[in-house]
């Protein structure tokens, strides 16, 4: 009997899991591809294949969300070197200081109980 | 290929809005706009034989609606885009119009997200790739946008505010807005932040409401109790569902949704003389008025300063009061074609723009994503 294989958001997991930043890249569409799909959008061909972020981005865009109860948090757009870009936070500084440009490195956080683990970044020295 | 004006909006009006009464359904908002808007146009409900609907809080709403009207026969379209889907029903009313699906279309929409409160109207589906980082959506994904926008063009907090002030200023003339007490660039600047560079101020009203339009073939809609609103042309784009796929935060699909719109139309920005752009957050004014073509990419800001789009200024913009000033219920989209209907006609008192002869309607919806607009024009233009 054939293996069922991973589901995309299976396999990012699985990528975290090792602490590693998972991406998939269309040789059809010569680019990258996140979020993980089952095919690569415009081509439509079933061509992904996953390689391992080496891990540095720049923040794109950010914003503090200011909550009626709770301390104020950031929410940002990284663009990671590879050609992709997804939404995490910048960690291990003030939401406020968190600025468009700045270069930053992934970490994996680990909220524990049931939760997968999850991409956040952290200010880089030079990238 | 549905053709310039060959339909028309013969209707239009508002249910309730606001605060509506206890326990009334997103359903029954429905049907008194469609009642309204029918009685607008000199038509009755035996009349309709198309039902175009959308609504956070019916999952089949098509379905709701039809049961409730007793329409079994009517040709149905639910699309649901968010925001905007009243000008993409607009469009697919127009094509079945002209395919002979239908001979008379209702648009309607519902909710009464004031009343039941915002989660239970519009339930958000999880994302694993945001729902972990807690984005106060709307908010942040339109927030982040601003804060590209700020930085590539220079936009200040300052500009953004103009456009709050505006929406004020013109829902102070309209006797149905929600807000009636004046606004400045101070108010909103040291209102309470919701998500950077926005405070409460730069995000829409959280109201009940509802409406309808009715549209039929131009042939037919000569013989109606009022003058017709031609559909001159119209145009779509969706570019992405959540915000950390959007291709480039400071441009939208209003480049593609607007060009198709002014191409169908025959028209220029220069031609159009009332605008209604979905103001779910100020940034949205900003882009859509670049996007649109009413002044360069990245001239917004400075484009709205000193008052510009309110009403003493030189472009008519929002002049109900848009969705930060006068209703928003969720889904605003239908409400910028009400309000664009009864300024080509002439019936808006206080707030009418003079002489206006063309008008562009443009829906947003999702996070920046699913653009759609909508070119009307008075009698002049058929």
């Amino acid at each position: 009997m054939q293996e069922t294989p991973a589901s995309p958001l299976a396999a990012y997991v699985a990528f975290l899991e090792r602490g590693e930043l998972g991406y998939q890249f269309s040789p059809s569409a010569d680019a990258a591809v996140f979020y993980p799909r089952v095919i690569a959008p415009r081509t439509g061909e079933a061509d992904l294949e996953w390689r391992v972020s080496k891990g540095f981005g720049t923040v794109h865009a950010t914003t503090v969300v200011h909550q009626q109860k709770g301390e104020p948090y950031n929410v940002a757009l990284i663009d990671i070197d590879e050609g992709f870009r997804m939404m995490s936070r910048v960690e291990d500084v003030a939401p406020a200081a968190v600025k468009i440009g700045m270069r930053v490195k992934f970490r994996v956080h680990r909220p524990g109980g049931d939760d997968p683990p999850y991409p956040v970044f952290t200010p880089a020295e030079g990238g | 290929m549905a053709a310039r004006g060959s339909v028309a909006i013969v209707g239009a009006a508002e249910s309730d809005i606001g605060a509506v009464a206890a326990l009334m359904s997103p359903i029954d908002l429905m049907a008194q706009g469609i009642h309204r808007a029918l009685a607008d146009a000199g038509l009755n409900l035996r009349d309709v034989d198309g039902v175009f609907c959308a609504c956070t809080q019916a999952r089949t709403s098509a379905m709701s609606l039809v049961e409730y009207l007793g329409l079994p026969h009517a040709y149905t379209d639910s699309t649901i885009v968010g925001g905007s889907s009243f000008e993409i029903h607009v469009a697919h009313a127009h094509a079945a119009l002209e395919a002979g699906l239908c001979n008379v279309a209702v648009v309607a929409y519902g909710s009464t997200q004031r009343t039941v409160g915002r989660r239970q109207a519009s339930v958000r589906e999880y994302n694993p790739y945001e729902t972990p980082f807690r984005p106060f959506l709307p908010a942040s994904a339109y927030a982040m946008a601003a804060s590209r926008h700020m930085f590539e063009f220079g936009t200040t907090r300052e500009q953004l505010a103009e456009v709050a002030v505006a929406a004020r200023e013109w829902a102070l003339l309209n006797p149905a807005a929600w807000e009636k007490q004046p606004l400045s660039i101070a108010d909103v600047l040291n209102a309470r932040p919701v998500s950077d560079p926005f405070t409460v101020r730069d995000c829409c009203l959280i109201t009940d409401g509802g409406g309808a339009v009715v549209m039929t073939r131009i042939d037919r809609a000569r013989d109606m109790a009022k003058r017709p609103v031609p559909v001159l042309g119209w145009g779509q784009a969706i570019t992405h569902a959540s915000i950390s796929s959007m291709p480039d935060l400071t441009h939208t699909g209003a480049i593609l949704s607007g060009a198709a719109a002014y191409r169908m139309a025959g028209m220029a920005p220069a031609e159009i003389d009332v605008l209604a752009l979905y103001d779910a957050f100020t940034i949205n004014t900003i882009l859509f008025l670049e996007d649109l073509g009413f002044c360069p990419k990245g001239e917004g800001g400075r484009f709205v300063e000193d008052g510009r789009i309110g009403p003493t200024g030189d472009l008519a913009v929002n002049t109900n009061g848009g969705g930060l000033s006068y209703c928003h219920p969720g889904m605003y989209g239908l409400f910028l074609l009400i309000e664009a209907v009864r300024q080509l006609r002439g019936e808006c008192g206080a707030r009418q723009v003079a002489a206006a002869e063309a008008a562009i309607v443009h829906g947003n919806g999702g996070v920046l994503s699913a653009q759609a607009t909508v070119i009307l024009g008075g009698p002049a233009t058929v």
